[in-house]
């Protein structure tokens, strides 16, 4: 597991290009993810690694692809000081886990680290912790069942289609 | 970048408001009402029962249809859902023609009472078809849904899996924003519209200036503009990272609305402002001082008065998008080309925003004022805007109305897009490099 840095104002359209919308399959999205920021990100991303970014991330368009792409590429979180409104909602629907921190950029490329979301810590290289700003319980939950549409098919399940309260 | 034009306030509620009862901003009161509460505080986290959700091809069907179906959830109500078919129409290959039959499809199998098939874009259709009301709390699957605050409605973008939880369940979460008041004082001058404004905001408080927070525009060069104007400021919310982008209806909004087949009365919108000395952080910008702005590539918050960029040459100069081509700046455009043509090497490129625009064009003589120029029409869908319809080529130089200009996004990434408003771009057009209209006007 390794981090990967990105620079601030990573938006939807390097996630997840337009171009490769049409097709809306996740691995075809997945091929493009990045291709303009880092080109060789799709290629070598593994899962468990953690993205550390720049601020706003996210910002731009509304596809939850632009999240799952990176569930999909195995990514175990996002770590940046702050992020698009839209993209944070669906980042924990897809159950993506993104954690806040404003000094994510005082980690480098490459390295490894740990994190725990509920605590609200990442350590790096055993001695260094830095703080991650509390996440609220419903959304930590979502990423534990691994998003909002495991969550919803457990409530119709339960409650047959009536709505939940 | 300089903005002498901008005071910053940092205003509290006035002691005599916070005595009567604690004030409430136009957010609070609408996410109040659909959280069936009598008021709520800013931070927290409430439920909302949602009176409106709008999804397109792209984001709709395509995605809904198989999780619905893995949940085993029906549409909670059908009445309350609006498909508009934009982004892959016409179809221009085999995948566009799949995604489009199977919103058609599965729009006939369901009975949805509300679709809008190649009419438009849904932001501009929506209320066009006298979906949208103020004092509504309305989802949408797409990024610039915050357009129908520009009729007093919290309306906010959401990913696919969100709607899935609206659609199966007609709720969904909000946290309380707080609001950022955007108050424009005095009056636009020619040739500068509603674009510069929203356009010298972003190059003022970034793109995540908002903070996902709820912004409300008001002020009298605010109230002065059309609703087609105004929707263009709510639309460049989701530019400025904010959740909602509020404007109080009034006359303006309920003169547009009745011509649109929804009649209100004045007791109808009464409820739907901010009570006087409401929290929240205060902005104050000068309309009669703005100048024509430009967000240079690759960031709709790169922004610089037009004089900076001028000279710098185009190819391509795009009318298009829900941000940039309604009837306003169809209207716009027209008076720039007016007798003119556009320059030699040129295309200008004009997607009306909606059927019903274009048609307003053509009764108005737009549509042959901007032909006899030198426009090509492009179908009136999301088209080059979001790199789904034509694309622009390689290496090319574009000056558009659209609202994002991120590397990449029109397709090309060697492109350079420019935004502008239509005036500017269609002065660009005809001087074949970045102008401003006002010289042209003169």
């Amino acid at each position: 597991m390794r981090t990967w840095r990105l620079p601030p104002d990573v938006d939807t359209d390097q996630l997840a290009p337009g171009h490769a919308m049409k097709d809306g399959r996740l691995e075809t999205v997945a091929k493009h993810c990045l291709e303009v920021v880092r080109p060789e990100f799709a290629r070598e991303v593994r899962a468990g690694d953690v993205i550390v970014a720049g601020a706003n991330f996210g910002i731009g368009s509304s596809r939850e692809q632009a999240a799952s792409v990176l569930v999909h590429l195995g990514v175990a979180a996002v770590i940046a000081p702050s992020y698009s409104g839209l993209f944070f909602r669906n980042a924990f629907n897809v159950g993506l886990l993104l954690l806040t921190c404003r000094r994510a950029l005082d980690i480098a490329d490459g390295v490894a680290l740990a994190f725990d979301a509920r605590a609200g810590c990442i350590t790096l290289g055993g001695s260094v912790r830095l703080s991650t700003e509390p996440i609220p319980a419903f959304l930590l939950d979502r990423i534990d069942a691994g998003g909002l549409l495991p969550e919803l098919k457990r409530r119709f399940a339960a409650s047959g289609s009536s709505p939940p309260a | 970048m300089t903005t002498p034009n901008v005071r910053l306030e940092q205003g509290p509620s006035s002691p005599r408001a916070r005595v009567e009862g604690t004030p409430s901003t136009l957010a609070q009161k609408l996410i109040a009402r659909a959280a069936g509460r009598e008021r709520v505080t800013v931070g927290e986290i409430v439920n909302c029962r949602v009176d409106l959700a709008m999804f397109h091809d792209s984001s709709g069907p395509r995605r809904l249809a198989p999780m619905l179906a893995e949940i085993g959830a029906p549409i909670w109500d059908k009445n309350k859902v609006v498909l508009v078919i934009d982004h892959f129409v016409p179809e221009a290959d085999d995948a566009s023609r799949r995604i489009v039959r199977f919103a058609r499809d599965w729009a006939a199998e369901q009975r949805l009472p509300h679709v809008h098939d190649s009419q438009g874009i849904c932001h501009v259709v929506l209320p066009q078809g006298g979906h949208l009301r103020p004092g509504m709390f309305a989802v949408g699957g797409d990024s610039h849904s915050p357009t129908g605050g520009a009729f007093g409605a919290y309306m906010f973008g959401i990913g696919a899996t969100e709607m899935l939880g609206v659609v199966a369940t007609g709720e969904i979460w909000v946290q309380v924003p707080h609001t950022i008041f955007l108050r424009w004082i005095g009056r636009l001058t020619a040739g500068v519209s509603a674009k510069d404004m929203v356009l010298q905001m972003l190059g003022r408080l970034g793109m995540n200036g908002g903070q996902y927070q709820a912004l409300e525009f008001c002020g009298e060069a605010v109230q002065a503009l059309s609703m087609p104007e105004r929707m263009t400021l709510a639309n460049m919310a989701a530019e400025l990272g904010a959740q909602v982008g509020l404007i109080a209806p009034d006359a303006t909004t309920t003169g547009w609305l009745a011509q649109h087949g929804v009649a209100l009365t004045a007791a109808d919108i009464a409820p739907w402002h901010s009570d006087e000395g409401a929290s929240g952080i205060r902005h104050a910008y000068d309309a009669s001082a703005l100048e024509p702005q430009v967000a240079l590539p690759h960031s709709p918050a790169n922004v610089r008065p037009v004089a900076d960029v001028e000279n710098t040459r185009v190819d391509i100069a795009y009318i298009g998008a829900c941000t940039g081509a309604k009837i306003d700046d169809l209207r716009a455009a027209a008076r720039v080309l007016a007798g003119h043509r556009v320059a030699p090497g040129v295309q200008l490129l004009v997607a009306p925003a909606s059927l019903r625009d274009r048609e307003a064009a053509e009764r108005e003589g737009i549509v042959q004022t901007l032909t006899d120029a030198g426009a090509a029409w492009l179908p009136s869908s999301c088209g080059a805007c979001a790199g789904y319809g034509s694309r622009i080529p390689e290496g090319a130089t574009v000056i558009s109305t659209t609202a994002r200009n991120f590397k990449g996004r029109m397709g090309a990434a060697t492109a350079q897009v420019f935004l502008g408003s239509p005036y500017t771009v269609a002065a660009s057009a005809l001087r074949g490099r970045i102008a401003d209209a006002r010289d042209v006007l003169a």
